[in-house]
């Protein structure tokens, strides 16, 4: 009896390591069901924000690493940050991203993703998930997902939209503020910035 | 080789790890103040012109129209781009260019539908700034050019090139020509409404964001998407 029960357990735990999603399938997973819910979704075509931050907020966000994304915009800078400004950092850059970049699903009209192969090694633990945006007329605009294995999840930690990465385009504006106020005016401006953008749309 | 390599301090430098260089971006950027003061009259530009005509243009011309209105347009690119890639040498690509050409002007009537991208013959996007890079010129610095927006030296010159060598100029009569570029900007302009409230929400300063987004782009673009880039470093 205890030999089965084990046997079961044994079985289970391997069944849960082979079902742990690879990076571009948990990508394009996630993908396929956020653009369902927008097609079918007509606050969210007509640019409800609310709903859309909705939607990001239960569907993606988890499968994003704020810290990391905020590091890499710091570049340097962020080693000389304490752990109390590396919070506040992470919030308010994560509240400023989602704001921005969240609007742009209600932008979707009938543009097809293609997953680009990934090419991976079982050993990797940071890759890049490459897609495609295809629509008549235009030249197809890539997005390229990087993420990283944290733990037993794969994160995404920067997205680059046509070459360019909206993280490090941080870089230098981050650069310039704290050399201007040092990371505590960074913050300050960044939540200065996020307390405009909730009061003009709100 | 030189412009290679200036190309590659260029993205040491400013575009990404190597942020610990102190000052503002004088490697970059050293017209930062004329270019700011060109990107104010730009800006409000846009705001009282470009961008209500283009919002204008949105509401009035239903979308599979204004689509016709992009493909004919890039239709008449894809030549200049044929040609790029072909000085860039990559013959097969400007293959794909003339043959989406005579595709799309015939079967996709003047170029007004896109039959060559449903049928997996890819667009590109090349220019003459992208060819001068390729051939290892340097960027130069960047300048904010009135009207045009975000450019570099090297680009200008490369626009220079482009509006002379573009197939619109080639029109008789004067009045076509300034027709068709008055739509071509319309549309391009209307096609960025969508992206540029992004731009407007999440840039702390925007000639900074799109200073750095178009060097960016454009580094990436003349690698054809695959810029050579250094490893991040950090720890957390």
């Amino acid at each position: 009896m205890l030999k089965k029960i084990v046997a079961a357990l044994l079985a289970f735990v391997a069944f849960a390591a082979s079902a742990q999603e690879a990076p571009d399938v948990l990508a394009r997973r996630l993908m396929t069901e956020v653009i369902e819910i927008v097609k079918n979704d007509k606050a969210i075509q007509a640019g409800d924000q609310q709903r859309i931050l909705d939607l990001v907020e239960t569907k993606v966000l988890e499968h994003f690493d704020f810290a990391r994304m905020t590091a890499l915009a710091m570049g340097r800078e962020w080693r000389s940050a304490s752990a109390d400004q590396r919070k506040a950092l992470t919030n308010e850059f994560r509240t400023l991203l989602v704001r921005s970049y969240s609007n742009a699903l209600s932008q979707y009209k009938n543009q097809t993703i293609d997953f680009k192969p990934l090419r991976m090694k079982p050993t990797d633990t940071d890759v890049i998930v490459r897609t495609e945006i295809r629509q008549p007329g235009a030249k197809p605009v890539s997005i390229d997902y990087e993420m990283i294995k944290s733990g037993d999840a794969w994160k995404v930690y920067d997205v680059m939209v046509a070459g360019v990465s909206l993280v490090t385009n941080y870089r230098e504006t981050f650069a310039q503020e704290i050399r201007n106020g040092g990371i505590d005016g960074l913050i300050r401006s960044l939540s200065e910035r996020n307390k405009q953008l909730a009061a003009s749309k709100s | 080789m030189r412009g290679l390599r200036l190309l590659l301090a260029l993205v040491c430098l400013g575009l990404s790890a190597c942020a610990s260089v102190p000052g503002e971006r004088p490697d970059v950027d050293p017209w930062e103040g004329i270019n700011r003061k060109v990107f104010a009259f730009n800006e409000t530009l846009d705001k009282h012109a470009l961008r209500p005509v283009a919002q204008g243009y949105e509401k009035v011309v239903p979308l599979p129209a204004r689509t016709g209105v992009s493909n004919f347009f890039g239709n008449i690119e894809d030549l200049w781009t044929g040609v790029n890639n072909l000085l860039q040498g990559k013959p097969v690509d400007g293959g794909v260019d003339f043959g989406r050409f005579a595709l799309n002007s015939t079967v996709g009537i003047l170029g007004f539908f896109d039959v060559a991208s449903e049928m997996e013959l890819d667009k590109h996007e090349e220019d003459f700034g992208q060819t001068l890079g390729r051939w290892g010129v340097g960027s130069g610095p960047y300048l904010m050019l009135p009207f045009l927006g975000p450019s570099t030296v090297r680009d200008g010159f490369g626009k220079g090139a482009d509006f002379l060598a573009s197939p619109t100029q080639q029109i008789p009569g004067w009045q076509t020509r300034t027709g068709l570029t008055a739509l071509g900007l319309i549309n391009t302009r209307a096609q960025l409404l969508g992206a540029d409230a992004a731009l407007e929400q999440a840039a702390l300063d925007k000639y900074a964001y799109l200073r750095d987004f178009y060097l960016q782009r454009r580094l990436s673009q003349i690698y054809d998407g695959r810029p050579p880039r250094e490893d991040d470093f950090f720890d957390e």
